[in-house]
């Protein structure tokens, strides 16, 4: 049965895993996602749930000790943000390699240098090669949603990969919305329980985690990896399925907003399709052909259904709210772009990136890149395609 | 349980073995005999978990897809051994509260001294505060060996590594080492404790069995000495473990809920030199010209003795 709420995207978060009541959560304190701990610590504090809570010294132990319950059997989550995500590096590839389904939320933050605490997504995008499921909201209730989603999908046996649940730091994480929550007995059938074929307390087979591979194994584990996160497509399709047969939301691997005939759109990830929605709308009221990609999955990269998606735009935008210092465009851009090279014809792309620190994307800035895209679908000059948006001066 | 004046070697060598032969570790390699010692000491009945922190042993024990740990064993990186088998603890806590689980599970966690002094020491010291139930094993074989012998904080004064090397202007490493299980000892876990390899194996057996079966979070620091590293014969293992012991280089102790005993006083405490002389490492300190090194080895030891004897006759 579904009720309404007013949480913040943290306490919407928290509320999940409470709902879920996994086995153990550890983690450590840093903004913005420091909220989540600390609510799931009180439900532990007054018996509301039945995890071991590990109040761990570092990221790096959280995200260790993560690996260490889930390989023992448990169900292990964490949250964390920005350096803290940056702190785990080296663990997430050991989380994903040894095919750990650790359910991750990440609170997307700045990466410091110099010190930020508001919103991009350069940690995410910074550990996208993990091997790790990404899966973005664009606000409360989709973060609720998709946290709900992330065991379903990683702890299949097809896939049998940990998952991060992000959702932008402050400007989701700490706005109150209206939510519609699952109640907990629907959520505990939907999430199921964690079933593990074998692990370190298993009594009557012992198994051992974390070998030294010689050249003679490791290609072969890494290509397990990889055809692990093919099969994820499907799976995150699946649960979709199941999901919105229970609460009547629809989840995809992209949310596709007016597209249908779109002649110009934009890609981009997280809260700022709230904006650029508002900004297809005035535009269509114009009468024109605009459109929006909004990335819900970018770990595995939906490439062939969003070439799909986009075969018919003639210009497109992708936005990063990260930078790579690549000196040709975010991440999002470099597999947007080569996910429609091979369409014929081929749409115009230009990369933009935007929002970094919590720099403030408005409608006048989407305005400005549909203009632009409107004259290149014209046939104007295509111009730079690596540029950044909203910067002074 | 036995205790030291119960305990019978014999008796100990009979039970299965739960670290078995076929790794590949060097011969005269400590981390494999402190392996085998510590786990010798679980309950037959008993099931364990053991963690490891890169290094030697990890690379030795567990070359995919062989291992050589009878129990289930866990390995996940260099500085998060003490993490790693924090998570392992706290997941059998939840899954025996809710019936998933069944029986006597024991948690013992290898680290050599980089993954123990160094990398991974926050990752330990963030375990023992925590109170997880486990214990923490260091073979302390006093460099990065399997990186090819640099040094560590574990390293001692003059010692030869190569990323502290002798040359015409340093004497090998500047620093002392650093004293680790004083600092554990520091977190006021239930017990902590000192050892090597000596005789019959009664101290390691019972230091680990009372390690293992104290609750709470504990810690033992075996001196594990490296052929490689020490450049020793691989034979001559036992005499420097012993002679480790009689100088007081490495002096055998515990610490009880806060209160330190004295395992053993050697009734005629010898000269460093003797131990040092049988190391190549130390090889350097003997040359002409060079005595003030073995002078200010032994008086370290003869300090650092002396605190230690007041601190188990306070």
């Amino acid at each position: 049965m579904n009720y309404n709420e007013r949480l913040s995207g943290n306490e919407a978060i928290a509320f999940a895993m409470k709902q879920i009541d996994p086995d153990v959560m550890a983690a450590f304190p840093i903004t913005p996602s420091t909220e989540i701990p600390q609510y799931f610590a009180q439900y532990v504090a007054d018996g509301e749930v039945n995890t071991e809570f590990v109040p761990v010294e570092s990221e790096h132990s959280s995200m260790s000790a993560c690996i260490g319950a889930e390989a023992a059997g448990a169900r292990a989550v964490t949250a964390t943000s920005s350096a803290g995500l940056a702190l785990m590096y080296e663990m997430m590839y050991v989380a994903a390699s040894s095919r750990l389904p650790i359910t991750l939320a990440c609170v997307n933050r700045a990466l410091t240098g110099p010190i930020n605490i508001n919103n991009d997504h350069s940690d995410s995008m910074g550990i996208r090669d993990a091997g790790w499921i990404q899966i973005y909201a664009e606000n409360n209730q989709e973060a609720y949603d998709n946290f709900l989603q992330a065991m379903p999908i990683g702890e299949h046996p097809s896939v049998r990969l940990p998952v991060m649940i992000c959702q932008d730091g402050f400007i989701t994480s700490h706005a109150l919305e209206n939510i519609v929550l699952l109640d907990t007995d629907s959520v505990k059938a939907f999430v199921g329980e964690y079933q593990p074929e074998n692990y370190l307390l298993k009594a009557e087979n012992p198994l051992a985690i974390g070998p030294y591979d010689l050249g003679c194994h490791y290609m072969e584990h890494k290509v397990q990896q990889a055809e692990a996160m093919k099969a994820a497509k499907a799976r995150i399709l699946e649960v979709a399925a199941q999901f919105e047969a229970v609460t009547g939301r629809k989840y995809g691997l992209f949310e596709a907003y007016r597209m249908e005939d779109a002649e110009v759109a934009l890609v981009l990830i997280g809260s700022s399709a709230g904006t650029a929605k508002v900004t297809v709308d005035q535009l269509r009221q114009q009468g024109v052909k605009a459109g929006l990609i909004k990335i819900r999955v970018f770990r595995p990269f939906p490439a062939e259904e969003l070439a799909q998606a986009l075969k018919n735009v003639k210009a497109v935008a992708i936005m990063d709210k990260a930078e790579s210092f690549s000196a040709n465009g975010g991440p999002l851009f470099s597999e947007v772009r080569g996910a429609l090279y091979d369409l014929e014809p081929r749409p115009r792309t230009v990369g933009y990136v935007y929002g970094l620190g919590g720099r403030d994307i408005t409608p006048d800035h989407f305005h400005g890149v549909f203009d632009r895209l409107r004259a290149i679908a014209d046939g104007g000059e295509l111009g730079p395609v690596y540029t950044h948006l909203g910067q002074r001066g | 349980m036995e205790n030291e004046r119960t305990y019978h070697f014999k008796k100990t060598l009979e039970k299965k073995e739960r670290f078995v032969g076929g790794h590949r570790l060097c011969a005269g390699c400590g981390a494999g005999i402190a392996v085998r010692g510590v786990l010798r000491a679980l309950r037959e009945e008993d099931r364990a978990v053991v963690g490891n922190a890169t290094g030697c042993l990890e690379v030795s024990s567990f070359l995919y897809p062989y291992t050589a740990y009878e129990d289930s064993y866990i390995h996940t990186a260099f500085e998060s051994a003490g993490a790693s088998l924090s998570g392992v603890e706290a997941a059998y806590n939840a899954l025996k509260r809710k019936g998933k689980v069944k029986g006597e599970v024991k948690f013992i966690t290898f680290g050599g001294d980089g993954g123990t002094y160094d990398i991974g020491f926050q990752s330990l010291s963030g375990a023992m505060e925590r109170g997880h139930d486990l214990t923490y094993v260091c073979y302390d074989n006093e460099a990065y060996m399997n990186t090819g012998i640099q040094r560590s904080s574990s390293t001692p004064r003059f010692a030869r590594a190569t990323t502290s090397p002798v040359g015409t202007v340093a004497p090998g490493k500047k620093q002392n080492k650093k004293n680790l299980t004083e600092i554990i000892a520091a977190h006021h876990v239930p017990y902590v404790a000192q050892t090597t390899f000596l005789g019959n194996f009664r101290d390691l057996y019972t230091k680990a069995q009372k390690a293992i079966y104290t609750p709470g979070p504990s810690f033992l620091n075996i001196m594990a000495p490296c052929p490689r590293g020490w450049e020793y014969p691989a034979e001559k293992l036992p005499e420097i473990c012993k002679l480790a012991v009689e100088t007081c280089v490495w002096p055998l102790f515990e610490v009880i809920d806060g209160v330190w005993h004295l395992s053993y006083e050697p009734k005629n405490k010898r000269p460093v030199e003797e131990y040092l002389r049988l190391q190549g490492r130390f090889r350097h300190m003997f040359k002409p010209g060079n005595e003030w090194m073995i002078e200010d080895v032994q008086q370290n030891v003869d300090e650092n003795w002396e605190k230690l004897l007041a601190k188990c006759q306070g």
